[in-house]
């Protein structure tokens, strides 16, 4: 009895810090998205109970599916170029030169950056009046105040600033390999691409996994970034449904948290699904 | 995740609240001035009044667009502050909540404010709160770019003049106006000048008249009178824009006037022409101070009574001095522009400014002002003709809960 009240002894403290930080905030927000709140009842008490009608609504919304395809781009092509470009940078900084150590920890900036001071940065930069990308181009592009362009901007912003990620795992993940087995490679008289693509790569795949995934719920619930840089305009042509989830609560004067709690919901949906399949190709392995 | 986190916050609230003490001695006062250290004139009047009431005073500070949350929350826990001071068009908001007490409850009086201000703040007849004084949106303008292009300030009464300024600001090689015409509120209360200046009404986003003032924004873009950041401005960003000297004219509100002596190029203010002449109705900002709903009468009686002390006309003086506002009583507005005569033209501006949950809207509001920031956006994007934009937008807004 002893060792099995001191093992719960034990577990009771995170056991009360999930269900305070994570159980019950959960729970609110899927209170919150299956009631009709209004203003009133929020302070009151007693919103109705409406089942799905808020998520209903959000479905039904013309942003939603703009919201979507906006979301899926924004991090399928933040997620790619990441990865790829911290991939090489971790490659590149695989093998050890004169001032390799200094160089890495500078690609590490954007990443320690306040979001507030990188966002604000990249909107000065991309102003289409007096921006620096503008002028350094020779172009006249309306990088945020376009509809074609607002996403790509916002998109490459976030990329600056995940690459850095992306490369600290990766690079650490390249670490791991140990040096025989490259040794063994080149032996056998594998090329640099043949020893990439059949040793560093393989070799790397429970990393990148890890390092996709944890991108992935990153990318998918940015805010901060888009909100500064074009509120998600203009006329919602970089709202992502995490931006969306904010402008319905917090965006005007009249909150509508029902609404607003449907579209978190739909996120972390989406992420717990992400982690799932995650779970599962982890067992297969 | 931002709801799990206030939902925490709301936890944490609540397992404070339960120490509450049944005789209040501490006043909690909460402004969005965050601007103002504990050392301010306004942080010390905030004191008197406490002192004179008996009460010591915990005074709070927030940024201006997480108070309304933080107040909806506040009241959920029970925990509202005492005495609020908010902006305007979130008090039928509030009112609507049921988290504030209509002021012939709380024991204020209005009646020495202008009604024009008061509008703000009355939904279905009652008032809940007194206007601190107000500010409102003008036209800067840098004299140097005016002089060079040959534009007389003095001649642009109406839209038609001031399209005429802005032709030859263009011709002289200056860039003519500079405005926010972001989607969010900011972007509204930037355009309302110009949509209430046509004669359109809130009631009707599709008229002619609504079409005509989101025209007039369009065609500044196409014709190169106004720059493409305008879409992304926020009042801000478009004051800096202005503040490099490359502009003529900018819309932006009485707060900037202390910037303004900063720019080192000369500047006045013109008000905002309305289309066929007159001034335009600008909407009003600023906040009102309002006593939030308490479990016990007595509290809200002292309550009450601070809220008087920090709106009486000799001790708000101070705080819109500070704030650069323009008083919400018009014998106080002569001693300001009796002191600083340059408050003049911002004085008049109030005087023929309107609040923007007044005619009864309330908490309408929010519902119209939304479609309409869209429809701007929309419109100045190219994405929609502006008639379409706004017709789109009326629906929407008729549509909304």
């Amino acid at each position: 009895m002893r060792p099995r009240l001191a093992a719960w002894a034990f577990a009771a403290p995170l056991v009360a810090y999930l269900l305070v930080c994570y159980a019950y905030p959960l729970y609110t927000n899927v209170n919150l998205s299956v009631r009709g709140y209004t203003v009133r009842t929020f302070v009151h008490g007693g919103a109705p109970f409406v089942g799905f009608e808020n998520y209903a609504a959000v479905l039904a919304d013309p942003t939603f599916q703009k919201a979507v395809v906006n979301t899926v781009l924004f991090t399928a092509v933040s997620l790619v170029f990441q990865y790829t470009i911290g991939f090489a940078l971790a490659v590149f900084f695989a093998r050890d030169f004169p001032l390799s150590a200094t160089l890495r920890a500078l690609f590490l900036v954007p990443w320690l950056l306040p979001l507030i001071v990188s966002a604000s940065t990249w909107a000065w930069l991309l102003n289409s009046e007096s921006g620096l990308i503008n002028a350094l181009l020779g172009t006249k592009i309306h990088w945020l105040t376009s509809p074609e362009w607002s996403l790509v901007s916002v998109t490459i912003a976030n990329i600056w600033i995940g690459v850095p990620f992306n490369l600290v795992v990766l690079y650490s993940g390249l670490r791991t390999i140990p040096p025989e087995v490259y040794e063994a490679s080149s032996l056998d008289g594998a090329s640099g691409w043949q020893t990439f693509r059949h040793v560093t790569f393989p070799m790397l795949r429970p990393v990148s996994a890890i390092t996709l995934l944890l991108g992935l719920v990153y990318t998918l619930k940015v805010f901060d970034l888009i909100w500064i840089m074009t509120r998600g305009g203009p006329s919602g042509s970089s709202t992502t449904l995490a931006t969306w989830s904010y402008e319905l609560g917090f965006g005007s004067m009249l909150p509508r948290f029902g609404p607003s709690a449907a579209v978190g919901n739909v996120l972390i949906l989406v992420s717990l699904v992400a982690g799932l399949l995650y779970i599962r190709a982890q067992e297969r392995a | 995740m931002r709801r799990a986190a206030l939902a925490l916050l709301a936890a944490g609230l609540a397992a404070c609240s339960s120490s509450t003490p049944a005789a209040r001695d501490t006043f909690a006062v909460w402004d969005p001035y965050p601007q103002f250290a504990a050392e301010s004139d306004w942080a010390k009047t905030i004191d008197k009044c406490g002192a004179e009431a008996g009460v010591k005073i915990q005074r709070q500070a927030f940024d201006t667009t997480d108070l309304t949350n933080k107040v909806l929350l506040a009241a959920q826990q029970r925990t509202a502050p005492q005495v609020l001071v908010v902006d305007n068009p979130v008090v039928s908001t509030l009112a609507e909540a049921g988290v504030l007490r209509p002021i012939s409850e709380a024991g204020l009086d209005v009646s020495a404010a202008a009604p024009n201000l008061v509008s703000a703040g009355t939904l279905n007849g009652q008032t809940y709160g007194t206007p601190i004084g107000a500010n409102t949106l003008a036209l800067y303008y840098n004299k140097t770019v005016l002089t060079a292009a040959g534009v007389d300030p003095a001649s642009i009464k109406d839209w038609a003049s001031l399209d005429a300024a802005l032709a030859k600001v263009k011709a002289a090689g200056k860039k003519g106006i500079t405005f926010s015409a972001i989607g969010t509120e900011e972007g509204t209360f930037q355009f309302l000048p110009w949509f209430w200046g046509s004669g359109a009404a809130l009631t009707d986003l599709a008229s002619t008249q609504a079409s005509g003032a989101l025209e007039l924004w369009k065609s500044w873009l196409d014709k190169g009178y106004a720059p493409n950041s305008v879409i992304g401005n926020t009042q801000t960003t478009s004051w800096q824009e202005f503040a490099t000297g490359d502009y003529a004219f900018a819309e932006n509100g009485t707060w900037q006037l202390q910037n303004a002596k900063k720019t080192g190029f000369e500047y006045g203010v013109i008000a905002i022409p309305g289309r066929t002449g007159g001034t335009a109705p600008a909407p009003t900002g600023g906040e009102f101070v309002t006593v939030p709903v308490q479990d016990d009468k007595a509290t809200e009686t002292t309550a009450g009574k601070i809220a008087t002390c920090l709106t009486s006309p000799d001790r708000v003086l101070a705080a819109d001095t500070a704030l650069t506002y323009v008083s919400a009583v018009p014998s106080v507005q002569q001693h300001q522009i009796a002191a600083m005569p340059e408050l003049k033209v911002w004085v008049d501006a109030v005087q023929n400014a309107k609040g923007r949950t007044g005619d009864n809207l309330g908490t309408r509001y929010p519902r119209i002002s939304q479609p309409l920031w869209g429809a701007v956006q929309a419109a100045l994007t190219g994405a929609k003709a502006p008639a379409d934009a706004l017709k789109e937008a009326q629906a929407a807004a008729a549509a909304a809960k």
